[in-house]
């Protein structure tokens, strides 16, 4: 076993120092101090957005971002939790709003006050490249944006730290509906299979399978998993 | 490499059969072999872990003592501390739950003319809903029908499903994905704008409709923008602890509780819908879990109490890719869409010893077998055992790139403990993940109470004994969907009569007769981690 016994650090919750043992989660550690988190916990696994914590480690200056569920504490570290925002919305009906710059600006014109000043990427705890997908909602490469900012899991910060006041991840939402709403062909394969569901092409053989016994499905159920080509 | 020394030596062999496996897979069991399998290996048969329900609607049904715990006691709201005759809020409809059925169901009740109020323990979108990686089920290719997802889903479900849920669900999926697609979701694509679907263990088609393996991610945040959008009234940090029921029995909303200031808050409503999830952090057996922070039954234990019954509740879903190393991540899921994609089940010397598309829960069982009576798990050094997950395979099968470009946040999750899981395989335990049973509900969500609806996890039925992949994220929408038309379409006849918490004092009681001591009271609210319960057990006992 490598921990035979657990090597335990310092570490700073809103100041006030705590023992821990090394190797956890700053979640994780905030617990073993006796932390029983109603606000600043979540999913508990990276993708809530709800455990957002800003950090100093001993001897370096800089404020850093990181989800309390995903980094782990080392010695010193001063930390405290920022698990609301009050950050700008807009308020739209998406299908009202089709997919251009002019839209993006009239619902969030602060988005041309942007510095580029990249504090944005620096305190994003997903590592997304935020000032560049501003930059291209400043230019209106809506797949860009939705690309960058696929990842996001909305907690705020970015919005929280930028200097000219833009809330990056709801300029970032808005775009990322605009373009799937807006942007991306409808499925011909869906509208004909909603059209077969509507006109009840599939009630009768449902009806009867709805009577049928499990001997019987198994054996339809073999028959349509030898028929079912490759998974990939 | 972040792997220890210890667990590299089994990586080496499960490299050396790579290419030689990458040609095969393992023979599929037939149902007799899995029958069996299951009734040895999962734990659901254990039945030394579950005891009779002691009163109420299921009297002597048996469940996982852990969840019995919680029905054996007593409310934590005092009946004698709410003041019914002031109420704070009187609304059409109360949803209870900010995940993806209770959004749904909020969403469709406000768009036909209903006056919503949603509470949500957490934050609005809390949930095992944002959790979800794989995807929704829907039969919305040529190759497949919502029969042939009807049949798919019975067989997996052991036959104990209930047949109209499930026609229900498979009829309305394909409609669900046209729903959340004009919402704005970007589901993967191909370029004509058809699907990009995958096909999860148990399916017979492909039939998964994913954004990369962040599907529930994506959905909750339209969802979510859209309820602002739609100003439908939030209570954040607001759980209901009890339901309210009136004079004619009939339910008539809820008690809730600010988390922030202590308080208690008196909601009528004309209809009250529970969507409170599941009950993955009871940790049933020990097992780690998937899910969220908020999944302690809460819904279940009201609902109980106010008489509502339950289905299936000795049923619980392990998902056979649950994380066992890094310590930092155990429990948390790995998306089906991985086996999907091609990554087989691997024991320590490197051999397949199950097909990687067996259901969740022969899996579950298998992976237990080799592990334990078997012994050619591999051992982590926090005491924990697994197998390999093969994630290089998908590389290989689909070409470079194919993983980071599908699981991108699966992979930026590993990489901060220095693994690579394009490159490395992942060290896999069962972890439990779902509860296939829940309230009993009828096709458009109502229950045995009348006004009382349920939605998601919470309700059982239509997943019989086990859940197929991807099939919970369209059950949440379909029942959350059809409640919320459901309950505009009737609210204009409810009268509510007078509120009462009457049956809190009954319960109570009828717990004192039977002479049940508990020393704690329910709903939970919130799990205890506190202190050394921080530290899984494994690694406490070995480290003191």
């Amino acid at each position: 076993m490598l921990n035979d016994i657990i090597k335990m650090i310092p570490i700073y919750i809103m100041g006030k120092k705590y023992e821990v043992p090394e190797g956890l989660t700053i979640l994780k550690a905030m617990e073993f101090a006796g932390y029983r988190l109603k606000r600043g916990c979540g999913c508990r696994g990276g993708v809530c957005g709800a455990c957002v914590t800003v950090y100093r480690k001993k001897g370096n200056y800089q404020l850093k971002v990181g989800l309390a569920c995903q980094t782990v504490i080392e010695p010193d570290i001063y930390l405290v939790q920022l698990p609301f925002v009050p950050a700008n919305k807009a308020i739209y009906t998406i299908k009202n709003v089709p997919a251009n710059d002019s839209n993006i600006i009239k619902l969030y014109p602060e988005l041309m006050r942007c510095l580029q000043c990249n504090t944005c990427t620096k305190s994003c705890p997903m590592e997304l490249d935020v000032m560049n997908y501003v930059a291209a909602a400043m230019r209106g490469d809506l797949k860009e944006v939705v690309e960058l900012s696929m990842e996001c899991v909305m907690c705020g910060m970015c919005a929280a730290r930028c200097p000219a006041e833009l809330t990056p991840f709801n300029i970032a939402l808005l775009i990322r509906r605009m373009y799937g709403k807006h942007l991306i062909p409808p499925s011909p394969q869906l509208a004909q299979r909603l059209k077969e569901i509507r006109e009840g092409k599939f009630e009768e053989e449902l009806n009867q399978l709805k009577e049928s016994n499990q001997t019987e499905l198994q054996e339809r159920y073999k028959e349509l998993q030898a028929t079912k080509g490759a998974s990939v | 490499m972040a792997y220890p020394i210890e667990m590299q030596d089994s990586i080496r062999k499960v490299e050396t059969s790579r290419g030689h496996r990458m040609e095969r897979s393992f023979r599929r069991l037939n149902f007799a072999e899995k029958a069996k399998l299951l009734e040895t290996y999962h734990p659901d048969f254990r039945l030394a872990e579950k005891r009779e329900i002691p009163i109420g609607p299921n009297k002597e049904d048996m469940a996982p003592s852990e969840f019995v715990a919680l029905l054996e006691s007593p409310s934590r709201l005092n009946p004698e501390a709410v003041d019914l005759e002031k109420v704070d809020y009187k609304i059409d409809v109360l949803v209870i739950g900010g995940g993806g059925a209770g959004v749904t169901t909020a969403l469709l009740a406000k768009e036909n003319g209903a006056d919503v109020l949603l509470a949500t323990k957490l934050r609005l979108g809390d949930s095992n809903t944002i959790m979800a990686e794989g995807g929704i089920g829907a039969a919305t290719s040529p190759e497949d029908s919502p029969v042939i997802h009807y049949i798919d889903t019975i067989v997996g479900g052991r036959g104990k499903n209930i047949p109209e849920l499930v026609e229900a669900l498979v009829n309305d999926a394909p409609f669900i994905v046209e729903w959340l697609t004009n919402l704005g979701v970007n589901f993967d694509r191909l370029p004509d704008g058809s699907y990009f679907t995958h096909m999860p263990a148990g399916h017979s088609r492909k039939r998964s409709h994913s954004v990369k393996d962040i599907t529930g991610l994506e959905i909750m945040r339209v969802l979510c923008d859209e309820i602002r959008n739609q100003e439908i009234n939030v209570l954040e940090f607001s759980p209901a602890v009890e339901l309210l029921l009136d004079d004619q029995g009939q339910c008539a909303g809820a008690v809730l509780f600010n988390f922030d200031t202590g308080q208690y808050c008196v909601v009528q409503a004309k209809a009250t819908l529970i969507a409170t999830g599941g009950i993955g952090r009871l940790h049933i057996q020990g097992f780690p879990t998937s899910n969220h922070y908020g999944a302690t039954a809460d819904g279940l234990v009201m609902a109980y109490r106010a008489g509502a019954k339950l289905i299936y509740m000795d049923f619980i879903q392990y998902h056979p890719t649950g994380i066992a190393w890094p310590e930092q991540m155990l429990g948390l899921l790995i998306s089906e869409a991985l086996r999907a994609q091609g990554a087989q089940v691997v024991n320590g010397e490197g051999e397949m010893f199950v097909d990687r598309l067996e259901t969740r829960d022969a899996l579950s069982a298998a992976i237990i077998r080799e592990c334990g009576e078997r012994n050619r798990g591999v051992l982590t050094p926090t005491g924990m055992v697994g197998v390999w997950l093969d994630t290089p395979l998908i590389d290989r099968i689909g070409g470079e790139g194919t993983f980071l470009r599908r699981f991108a946040g699966i992979h930026s999750r590993f990489k901060k403990y220095n693994i690579d899981p394009a490159r490395e395989p992942i060290l896999i335990y069962p972890t439990q993940h779902y509860q296939n049973g829940g309230i009993e509900t009828k096709v458009n969500g109502e229950t045995n109470i009348p006004n009382l609806y349920v939605a998601g996890e919470v309700a059982g039925g239509v997943h019989g004994h086990n859940r197929l992949g991807s099939n919970s994220l369209v059950d949440i929408f379909v029942f959350g969907r059809r409640a919320g038309m459901d309950i505009a379409r009737k609210i204009g006849q409810v009268k509510i009569g007078r509120l009462s918490l009457e049956h809190i004092k009954v319960y109570n009681e009828a717990l004192q007769n039977a002479q049940i001591v508990s020393g704690t009271c329910s709903p939970m609210l919130l799990p205890d981690y506190r202190f050394e319960k921080a530290l899984t057990t494994v690694q406490y006992i070995k480290g003191r």
